[in-house]
């Protein structure tokens, strides 16, 4: 397969996979941990003494271990995020387009009407009635991103279902779960996983932003999101504390980016060709 | 001196030559056909004479147009000159034309913008074209947008739109290939009209419209150019053995090599079948309209007609895969009702589909292996992997594929060899009615021959029978048993090959016959018999639907529809038929 032969994929997501290679392994190396806090030493800039690859907070916190912290709650609020909406979105849209007709048309509606709804409120308000917690965040941000995935999905297997292949299985007498499972499904994968890609940078940017506002992860666990929000109160003193996480955060975005690019690139060219 | 002149072209898509050191000569006012099968450069040729080459296209060699070389001229000079003195008609009027230009404004900017003409003049001058190709209602047609017209009508602007500007050459890359044989006729005819002093490379690969409007030919071959000379010369006595395959390949409609009758017993029948589907606004469009059919053991009935004559709906909805208003299918004895998926294993087994596009009966994610296993994995659930793959294997050396094709995707392979792999999942099962929808329109002559034989030699052997669909008459002729005509979804004829082919009955099938170029220069191209297009199936004409367009319309073909009657052998649905 030319997934790796497409220099776009490879390189971002060589560097997505190293930034979650360090963020995991990085803290059990590092001397610091994410809780104690020195007040001896309280901003000070990066330096390799004592390990302080990225300085420290205002509480004298050590960054580089909080900031590894941050990518892993990050990437796995995004990807769990992901995930949530990628199993509602396809299994919602499958239905709908296999099923068509009435089903279809009502379960569409379904979601032009959530689409309607103002989720940023929505999801602030869930925060404020009920307490912070990490799987809140989850479900929140999942029931964001199916109603795209939902759609999508619906689209594609209501061509596919027109396509002359389904009509050829149909007349050899293959059943209908058979013909959505060998037959449709794995000419959805490509759209799905290049779909998927493309999801994680929202989640992670809805998650950022939410951190961003308090309503995020709690103290003292802490996210990219939230480490930006502290960072900006001592951008002019302490820059290193904005512009380390910030940074993190763009990079991984932009591979992220670059990576569903590049993966459409490879399934479009199987498609095309 | 030729008008144009071509010297060593090349051109080369990185590593791949498509058109390798080509060199001919047009004359002034001389028609030349440049024939060739699917990937022979011929349509590249066109495109770099026309300074037109894609993108990524490295172009060499010389190309002079009267005199000039068109590598020496700037950009505005070689605007000029494609402008007005080389016109160009693609296969596809309905994209070379601009869907947000009213035609007589498309016309209009050419004269107007290299000042041909202007202001009421052009308008006048758009007029006259739209008039001498034969659009009727002028006024109107000037008007109107691409949409609005048919294919026959918009390839017919197309060609206004090529000669407006009086160029010494037309190039017309297969200019009729989109269109029915009926509208293909006129188009030719009009071609020949209108042309005047205009020199024509006709790019085509029906060598029947080479046979008929070409005075040389020029053949290709994976990009070189192995024959040339006087189109009468290279039929009687082809230079190259490309050539004379070429030819071998090109069916003829007045051959009379054709199938022996066959006399089995009735395996299918159909009884007036109706099938319509909803439209937009609650109408109904009528596909088919009470049409009976009855197929025997061993034959083949090929089912013809133009585009929208039903012909695909008609076995769709036998097969089960579109609902039939009404009529009842009878398969060896048992009724089969209901959508395929409640015929139950039977119909799954024992009647199978090719459709025309093969690639696209292919799921594209599943390799060949899986592609023709699949009918075993269903129905014959008893088999080992290992017995399974076997019999794959045979089924596709029985169309001709070695074990090296089993671990294929659909996009790996030509349109030939994806032809062959459907060919061999529908026979996997042994079936006893196999239905081919246009199976062998997409493929080049060589691979349509081979394609052909394999299902005659496969029908020999097993006794299968055949429902071929076709608008092709030239392969029906050599192919069927009996032949089914229809138009605009009613019966108009059915009768045994050679009686319809020698003495057809109804005036549409008379003229669907004398329609099909003829691949000889020796039998004089005979005018188009038919004018005027398909009316729309939403609104039938009232009495016999064939009576605006028929020669022989009188009265009682106004007020009624005719009935089926038996005329020696022959059922024929005219009120004129004797």
């Amino acid at each position: 397969m030319s997934l790796l032969g497409n220099p776009t994929v490879r390189v971002s997501g060589g560097i997505v996979l190293f930034i979650a290679l360090v963020a995991l392994l990085g803290p059990f190396l590092s001397p610091n941990d994410y809780l104690s806090t020195n007040f001896d030493e309280l901003l000070s800039p990066p330096s390799f003494d004592g390990a302080r690859f990225f300085g420290t907070d205002d509480l004298g916190r050590d960054l580089f271990v909080r900031t590894m912290l941050g990518i892993r709650v990050t990437l796995v609020v995004a990807i769990v995020a992901s995930f949530v909406s990628l199993v509602i979105g396809v299994a919602y849209g499958a239905i709908a387009g296999f099923v068509g007709g009435r089903v279809d048309a009502a379960m569409m509606r379904v979601v032009d009407t959530l689409y309607a709804l103002p989720f940023i409120f929505f999801v602030i308000l869930l925060m404020v009635v009920f307490e912070r917690n990490l799987l809140l965040i989850f479900v929140a941000i999942g029931a964001v991103n199916w109603l795209d995935m939902a759609r999508i999905v619906r689209g594609q297997t209501l061509s596919l279902r027109e396509r002359e292949f389904v009509a050829a299985a149909r007349l050899m007498g293959v059943s209908p779960a058979r013909i959505v499972f060998r037959h449709i499904a794995p000419n959805l994968i490509g759209i799905v996983v290049v779909y998927v890609t493309l999801t994680i940078p929202q989640a992670i940017l809805v998650e950022s932003f939410l951190s961003f506002l308090g309503l995020g992860v709690q103290e003292p666990q802490t996210s990219l999101g939230a480490l930006v929000d502290a960072g900006v109160n001592q951008m002019e003193g302490a820059s290193w504390t904005l512009l380390i996480p910030g940074g993190l955060l763009a990079l991984i975005l932009m591979c992220f980016n670059f990576l569903g690019d590049g993966l459409r690139d490879v399934f479009d060219a199987r498609h095309v060709s | 001196m030729s008008l144009l002149e071509l010297e060593k072209l090349s051109i080369r898509y990185g590593n791949t030559t498509v058109v390798d050191n080509l060199g001919f000569t047009v004359g002034e006012g001389e028609s030349v056909g440049l024939v060739g099968e699917s990937g022979s450069g011929k349509s590249q040729t066109a495109l770099a004479i026309l300074g037109l080459s894609p993108r990524g296209a490295q172009v060499s060699g010389n190309i002079r147009f009267a005199g000039s070389d068109l590598a020496e001229l700037s950009q505005r000079e070689l605007d000029k000159l494609r402008a007005r003195r080389i016109g160009i008609a693609f296969q596809d009027p309905s994209q070379a034309l601009n869907p947000y230009l009213r035609v007589g404004r498309q016309l209009r900017e050419i004269l107007v913008r290299h000042g041909i003409a202007k202001g009421k003049d052009a308008d006048r001058q758009v007029m006259a074209m739209l008039e001498r190709v034969g659009l009727p209602d002028t006024e109107r047609q000037f008007m109107a947008y691409p949409h609005q017209l048919s294919g026959g009508m918009r390839q017919r602007v197309m060609l206004a739109s090529a000669l407006i500007a009086q160029p010494d050459l037309l190039i017309a890359d297969e200019p009729t290939t989109a269109l029915d044989v009926t509208v293909q006729a006129q188009i030719l005819d009009l071609l020949e009209e209108i042309r005047d002093n205009t020199a024509l490379l006709l790019i085509t690969h029906d060598l029947g419209i080479v046979a008929g409007h070409c005075e040389r030919m020029l053949v290709l071959e994976r990009g070189r150019l192995v024959d040339a000379g006087a189109t009468t010369a290279l039929f009687a006595s082809p230079g190259h053995a490309h050539t004379r395959a070429l030819l071998a390949a090109a069916p003829r409609i007045d051959t009379s090599d054709i199938p022996d009758a066959v006399h089995g017993k009735s395996i299918l029948g159909v009884e007036s079948a109706t099938v319509s589907y909803e439209e937009r606004g609650s109408r109904r469009l009528h596909a088919v309209s009470d049409v009976d059919l009855s197929l025997h053991v061993g034959e083949t009935l090929a089912i013809v007609g133009e585009s929208g004559s039903g012909k695909s709906s008609l076995v769709s909805a036998i097969l089960g895969l579109v609902p039939m208003e009404s009529g009842c299918v009878v398969y060896a004895g048992s009724e089969l009702n209901g959508p395929v998926e409640r015929r139950g294993k039977r119909q799954a087994r024992e009647l199978q589909l090719i459709f025309q596009d093969p690639i696209g009966a292919l799921n594209p994610q599943m390799r060949v292996r899986s592609l023709v296993g699949e009918p075993l994995v269903v129905h014959e659930t008893q088999l080992s992997s290992r017995q399974r793959l076997g019999r794959v294997t045979e089924a596709l050396e029985q169309v001709g594929l070695d074990a090296g094709y089993l671990e294929r995707f659909p996009h790996e392979l030509s349109g030939g060899q994806a032809q062959r792999v459907a060919i061999a999942r529908a026979l996997i099962l042994r079936p006893n009615v196999l239905v081919c929808d246009e199976a062998v329109a997409a493929l080049d002559g060589s691979v349509r021959q081979q394609v052909l034989s394999l299902l005659r030699q496969v029908q020999d052997e097993t006794g299968l029978a055949i429902i071929f669909i076709s608008h092709d008459l030239a392969v029906v002729r050599s192919i069927s048993h009996r032949v089914l005509v229809m138009y605009m979804g009613r019966f108009v004829e059915v009768a045994e090959n050679d009686a319809l082919f020698r003495h057809p009955r109804h005036p549409y099938t008379r003229a669907l016959i004398e329609a099909v170029p003829v691949p000889d220069p020796l039998v004089p191209p005979r005018k188009a018999p038919l004018q005027g297009e398909v009316p729309s199936l939403l609104k039938p004409p009232p009495g016999c639907v064939f009576h605006p367009r028929c020669p022989l319309a009188s009265d009682v073909c106004r007020q009624s529809c005719p009935g089926a009657r038996d005329i020696d052998g022959t059922r024929v649905a005219c009120h004129h038929a004797d």
